[in-house]
């Protein structure tokens, strides 16, 4: 097992570094710079910036100058919009925030979806199944630029019960509706994967087994149906919580809470090269560090999986 | 006093394609302690018979008529009850033992639990006792298996454990559905010699559900010939064997291969099993029967005794069908 996670943590290097130079690539193809202004800026100006920046260099110099600063001093480089301040610092800054929001939206996404789920296929073709299926589907369809304004619109507006944007440091108040908005779809997505792995399940022969030993119905599903039914939803959550902890650029702008979901969106559009690039690498090791997880659940669970 | 006694059973399920009739009027009764075999090729309704016995019938089958077990009515008994009745009272071994064991739970868990969840025993003692076990269904090295999980083990193994798990609560009838129908058959002759053991040094009744003439003929004091979900006939086993009264019996033993005359060709029942959805009112071998006559496709022979307490529901005569 151990050498398995240190194998498949050396194939990550490799990896993150074919997504550095790609990304590197398409950067450096698109058209754009980062110093582009309506007006436009004089020649000697622009070349005084790029040589600043290093744009001047050839592109196999700037690539070196970026990995090496990244493997030796772990520094992203510079931001080249927010003059002072350089890609850790703001990464720093946003990334706290999504990785709070983004976490209790995993929590409120794998409870409420996963008992939706369950409770649907446990009760399959009841009232409660048709519920949990229209809640999820209602869910899955209403997308969340929709569903925050009119989260703001009924809890800030008319119920005054909530700020309707800000984050205060990460005050209860403040995270509530932008975990409502963002862990809304990944719970019906959850919902709609744990109750057909369970109906699945169910129906197996094992299932049969548990129940002639006479087993109380709890027992047949938590002891002997659960964990055979979760590990098509784990698989699921290992990107989702990924897509979740790195924010998302609808709940930023609009609860304007400043995570790096934002900062991600803006960067492409202004070519702003450094942020892009860290946010892309923090982006790449979250989803290689979040796969070898569920891999490592799956084995946990799973004891014909034997690494 | 019989231990089991079915009366009238009737199953059915809701399809799509219409109301499917598995089994249609039941009866048959078992004694403490004794053996039965009930024979039939697949879709006879003989699982299905298992199945609403323990109440293990998929959501959409329902059963009518009664199942009386030692003394209570245990047909559509409610959840609980039954529960208290399952394993504990009647255990069943089932069809395909590499898919009947929880293949995430080591087996030794999945077997306590039974002995934990019946009898309040600790977990300690669960597990010593189906070490126990294990060793009585004679696989080795039995503690040291209770940490492992089912598939580490053979097909012939999971079945035994299946059978060693069964038995932890001394039940008083032990259901076998199929139970070598998935294995080779050097390790069908061993399992059907540990379930006849079993049977004898637990002094537990026994039903045997199978479409395997062979297996029958040393296993079990009586046999019960099933086909449409009803019974064709019954007696002794012996007495099913060497004078099958039935056309269908006769049909099912012709088709058995020899070794010891030459044959040409497999003999066969030629046609195929009735649709269950469309039964006539008739009897179900009728279109099938090479002694089927007008009244065969109009009314069902009802179920007579004759000799030393057999049974047989046909029209035709005893004497001609041979």
């Amino acid at each position: 097992m151990l050498v398995f996670i240190i194998k498949r943590l050396l194939v990550a290097i490799p990896v993150l570094l074919i997504l550095v130079v790609g990304t590197f690539i398409l950067m450096y193809t698109a058209p754009g710079s980062p110093f582009a202004t309506e007006r436009g800026i004089p020649p000697a100006v622009l070349a005084n910036l790029e040589a600043q920046y290093g744009l001047d260099q050839p592109f196999v110099v700037q690539i070196w100058r970026y990995i090496t600063g990244i493997v030796t001093e772990f520094d992203f480089g510079p931001s080249f919009i927010y003059r002072d301040q350089n890609v850790n610092d703001l990464i720093g800054q946003g990334f706290p925030v999504t990785l709070t929001y983004g976490f209790w939206s995993f929590v409120v996404a794998v409870i409420i979806g996963g008992a939706l789920g369950i409770l649907a296929a446990v009760k399959h073709n009841t009232w409660l199944d048709y519920l949990a299926v229209g809640i999820s589907i209602g869910a899955q369809v209403l997308p969340n630029f929709v569903l925050a304004p009119i989260l703001v619109l009924v809890f800030t507006l008319w119920l005054g019960w909530l700020p309707g944007g800000g984050w205060q440091g990460g005050q209860w108040q403040y995270i509530i509706l932008p975990v409502i908005a963002l862990s809304t779809s990944f719970m019906a997505s959850i919902a709609r994967i744990s109750r057909a792995s369970m109906l699945e399940v169910l129906t197996s022969n094992f299932i049969r087994t548990a129940r002639a030993k006479g087993l109380p119905m709890h027992r047949v599903i938590f002891r002997h149906a659960l964990k055979p039914a979760l590990l098509p939803v784990i698989s699921y959550l290992g990107p989702a919580f990924v897509g979740m902890i790195t924010g998302s650029v609808v709940i930023d702008i609009y609860f304007s809470t400043g995570g790096i979901g934002q900062f991600f969106v803006a960067s492409a559009l202004n070519r702003d090269y450094g942020v892009m690039m860290g946010i892309t690498v923090l982006l790449g090791t979250l989803t290689i560090l979040f796969n070898l997880l569920v891999d490592i659940l799956y084995a946990w669970i799973d004891p014909k999986i034997r690494y | 006093m019989a231990l089991l006694e079915v009366a009238d059973l009737r199953v059915s399920f809701d399809t799509p394609d219409g109301t499917v009739h598995a089994v249609n009027g039941m009866t048959l009764s078992l004694d403490a302690g004794q053996s039965l075999a009930i024979v039939g090729e697949s879709g006879s309704g003989k699982t299905q018979l298992a199945f609403a016995i323990l109440g293990l019938l998929a959501k959409n089958g329902q059963a009518t008529g009664s199942v009386h077990f030692d003394g209570q009515e245990i047909l559509n008994l409610p959840e609980p009850k039954l529960n208290k009745v399952r394993a504990n009272e009647i255990a069943m071994i089932f069809q395909d033992p590499m898919t009947s064991l929880n293949p995430y739970l080591r087996v030794g868990d999945q077997m306590a639990e039974v002995l934990m969840l019946h009898q309040g025993t600790s977990k300690r003692k669960a597990l010593d006792e189906s070490a126990k076990m294990l060793d009585a269904v004679r696989i080795p090295d039995a503690r040291s298996r209770l940490r492992m999980y089912p598939h580490e083990f053979s097909g012939g193994m999971r079945q035994r454990i299946m059978a060693a798990m069964a038995l932890l609560c001394r039940p008083k009838l032990l259901i076998a559905d199929e139970p070598t129908t998935a294995l080779d058959v050097t390790v069908q002759n061993q399992i059907m010699e540990l379930i006849a053991d079993i049977q004898r040094d637990f002094d537990t009744a026994l039903i045997l559900i199978t479409h395997d003439l062979a297996i029958v003929a040393g296993a079990c004091q009586r046999t019960l010939v099933m086909y449409g979900g009803q019974v064709m006939e019954m007696g002794t086993t012996d007495d099913v064997f060497e004078a099958p009264s039935h056309p269908y019996t006769l049909g099912l033993l012709n088709a058995v291969p020899r070794l010891d005359i030459p044959q040409e060709a497999l003999q066969t029942i030629p046609g195929d099993p009735p649709d269950l959805t469309r039964l006539s009112p008739g009897c179900p071998f009728s279109p099938r029967c090479a002694f089927a006559d007008g009244p065969c496709r109009e009314t069902m022979p009802p179920l007579e005794g004759f000799g030393q307490g057999r049974l047989r529901a046909c029209h035709a005569d005893r004497e001609t069908v041979t």
